[in-house]
């Protein structure tokens, strides 16, 4: 048996300052996890993907990621998208900050 | 040092030229990703998981006082006020953006340095022994032929595209601190009835094949050797495999077709190569081996340092640990840590890189290195200038005492930085580090290594570590294996997988009881832990370390 679609969300980097990014539902980028569409079906996320995909100009190496549904929107189901999400654990710096890349 | 002729600063200003053309391209459009990726990795600039990456290489580890105020001044303008040191003797900034890429690069330029082939399938960074040209065992400087091979790598047509990366490390002492034996070509610079030449040893590496290299030439006179290395990547680019990425690199090529064929193919293609050589690289090599000539010591009392190590004991521990023997009279090599119990392995300041600059110019012939094991090397110091040196230091919070011991970790980014790990390797440092702190544990234990990487890949060294951890993702929770006994010296030896992994909760309790089975063991404090594991074999560690199972079988 196939296996069941899980919760997605369509994340990639931007261009210029390479941070994370996700995609949201009225088609704009948004840093932050918990403004990101979930996509619920396979179809609907392999077209948003695609969407993604052709603003080769604006992103880079768009994926679908796997959430989970959280109180306030989509949350990482997985530890690498927590990290993603947040930023790295030795320093205070990156979006648990509200810092994008660059200098501070 | 070397010193940039008129043609490395043309060279190089146009290179960064280029590649801020083809920055300004990708951004108006003109340039898809795949077609600017391998641009920007031949420039050292890799997109990581939170931002760009910018690798800046520090050839064969040397750096004057300018080029470190200038690696500060970048993490000061362009990054969040650190650089982190890595296990290649590359300088890594984290948080770059893509338009300030260039002006980084030209800012490099200034002070001699660049950060091509930092990356892709080319000849990287070219290593060599940290303690060149101070060792008290080298036979001879390994930096001017480390420098030839750089000019020589850069930009060459045949080797821009090869099937996999190309690492290469130099030696010139008996005791190796390069890990030759695990890069694609080791050289370990010999004499043989009073002629100068090389040992060459291909096919070393770690990542998910960890193999030690081996011997294909135990003589190579010092003018083949160019010539030889062209034979060697001639067979790889030919034969090397590029049907599998994880099958790409030397080491798999010399295992498939073994050491004996791989040999007489690259004998075979030496002539060729060697009739192509004129002798114009001897001649430049002659003139680099002048640049590198050893500074102007002096000779002078060391009372100053007598009397500190005497009253001290806090200059004391530090002497202990963290100086070497220099091969002068009164003069000693200083280890800087920038493994401060508790901090990033290989990370510094922008304040901290002004300081060590700084040291350098005033008391350090204008000189630094940067070590493999992710710290920063102050070759040349007279001893009477120790206290003031050290006073200065642990000023700045670089005064840390463990050179060698249990804190001095080497971790990879890990996955709070890196795109490829598959689990972080920072916090465990940090954690094992702050651990033994607490237990005052480290001086006794002596000698350790401990290597950390966050995926198979090993940027961590993991394999040759006396305790290796392994970051994995079981079933989407961060898992660390251990391997013991690795080895990356002249005895290189691959550590042995102790048994299942721990979760992050368990690993630093797990190396604390590896630690303990050692103390109870060891015949005395002469004994180190890698001794002490040669000779008792895996078990008592392995029982250490999986108590349970013991009780089990009971």
């Amino acid at each position: 048996m196939p296996r069941a679609f899980t919760p997605k969300v369509v994340t990639a980097n931007a261009l210029l300052e390479g941070d994370v990014i996700y995609q949201t539902a009225d088609n704009r980028w948004t840093r932050e996890l918990n403004e990101a569409e979930i996509l619920r079906e396979e179809e609907v996320a392999a077209k948003r993907l695609t969407l993604a995909e052709q603003q080769a100009g604006s992103v880079v190496g768009a994926y679908l990621a796997d959430v989970k549904i959280g109180a306030t929107g989509p949350e990482p189901a997985h530890f690498r998208e927590a990290f993603r999400a947040t930023g790295p654990s030795n320093y205070a710096h990156g979006k648990q900050v509200g810092e994008q890349p660059g200098p501070r | 040092m070397y010193t940039y002729s008129d043609f490395d600063r043309a060279f190089l200003a146009e290179r960064n030229a280029q590649f801020r053309a083809q920055v300004e391209r990708r951004i108006d459009g003109s340039l898809t990703e795949d077609e600017f990726k391998p641009l920007r990795l031949m420039n050292g600039l890799y997109l990581q998981l939170h931002a760009y990456m910018l690798r800046v290489a520090i050839p064969y580890g040397t750096l004057n006082g300018a080029q470190m105020r200038q690696l500060g001044h970048l993490a000061e303008t362009w990054d969040k006020g650190y650089g982190h040191f890595t296990t290649r003797q590359n300088i890594q900034y984290n948080w770059p953006q893509l338009r300030d890429v260039p002006d980084m690069l030209d800012a490099l330029g200034e002070v001699g340095l660049h950060a091509i082939q930092t990356s892709g399938n080319t000849i990287r960074n070219v290593t060599a022994d940290h303690f060149a040209g101070a060792a008290a065992d080298e036979i001879a400087d390994p930096r001017p032929v480390a420098e030839l091979i750089r000019q020589w790598s850069t930009d060459h047509p045949e080797f821009q595209f090869l099937g996999r990366k190309f690492k290469i490390a130099v030696t010139g002492s008996e005791h190796d601190r390069a890990v030759t034996r695990a890069h694609d070509i080791g050289l370990r610079m010999v004499r043989r009835d009073g002629e100068e030449g090389y040992e060459v040893i291909v096919g070393g590496g770690l990542g998910r094949t960890p193999m030690i290299g081996k011997v294909i030439r135990e003589f190579l006179p010092k003018a083949d050797l160019l010539p030889y290395l062209e034979a060697i990547l001639s067979v790889y680019n030919l034969i090397g495999r590029r049907d599998n990425k994880y099958k790409a690199r030397i080491k798999i090529m010399v295992h498939e077709h073994g050491i004996d064929a791989i040999r007489e193919m690259v004998e075979d293609a030496f002539p060729e190569r060697r009739a192509a050589f004129d002798g114009f690289d001897q001649e430049l090599l002659a003139k680099i081996e002048a640049q590198f000539a050893p500074p102007a010591l002096r000779s002078a009392p060391v009372d100053a340092y007598d009397a500190a190590y005497e009253s001290d004991p806090v200059f004391r521990s530090w002497a202990d640990t963290n100086l070497t023997p220099h091969k002068a009279e009164g003069y000693a090599i200083v280890s800087i840590s920038m493994k401060a119990h508790g901090k990033t392995p290989g990370d510094a300041t922008a304040e901290q890189m002004r300081v060590m600059a700084g040291i350098a110019e005033r008391y350090g012939h204008d000189e630094l290195r940067i070590s493999h094991e992710q710290n920063v090397i102050l070759p040349h110091v007279h001893k009477s200038d120790l206290p003031a040196i050290h006073a200065e230091l642990v000023a700045a919070g670089l005064g840390t005492a463990n050179i060698g011991l249990a804190s001095d970790i080497i971790a990879c980014p890990g996955m709070d930085y890196c795109a490829l790990a598959t689990a972080r390797s920072i916090p465990i440092a940090q954690e094992i580090a702050t651990r033994f702190e607490e237990l005052k544990l480290e001086h006794d234990v002596g000698p350790l290594k401990i290597k950390i990487s966050g995926c198979i890949n090993a940027c961590g060294h993991h394999h040759v570590g006396h305790i290796g951890i392994l970051g994995l993702d079981r079933a989407g929770v961060e898992n660390y294996q251990i391997t013991l006994g690795g080895d990356g010296t002249e005895d290189a030896a691959i550590g042995e997988r102790a048994g299942p992994g721990f979760s992050a909760d368990e690993i630093v309790p797990a190396v604390e009881r590896l630690v303990g089975a050692y103390l109870e063991n060891r015949e005395d404090r002469e004994e180190t832990f890698l001794q002490a594991y040669r000779r008792l074999g895996l078990e008592p560690f392995k029982a250490a370390l999986y108590p349970e199972a013991r009780a089990h079988a009971a």
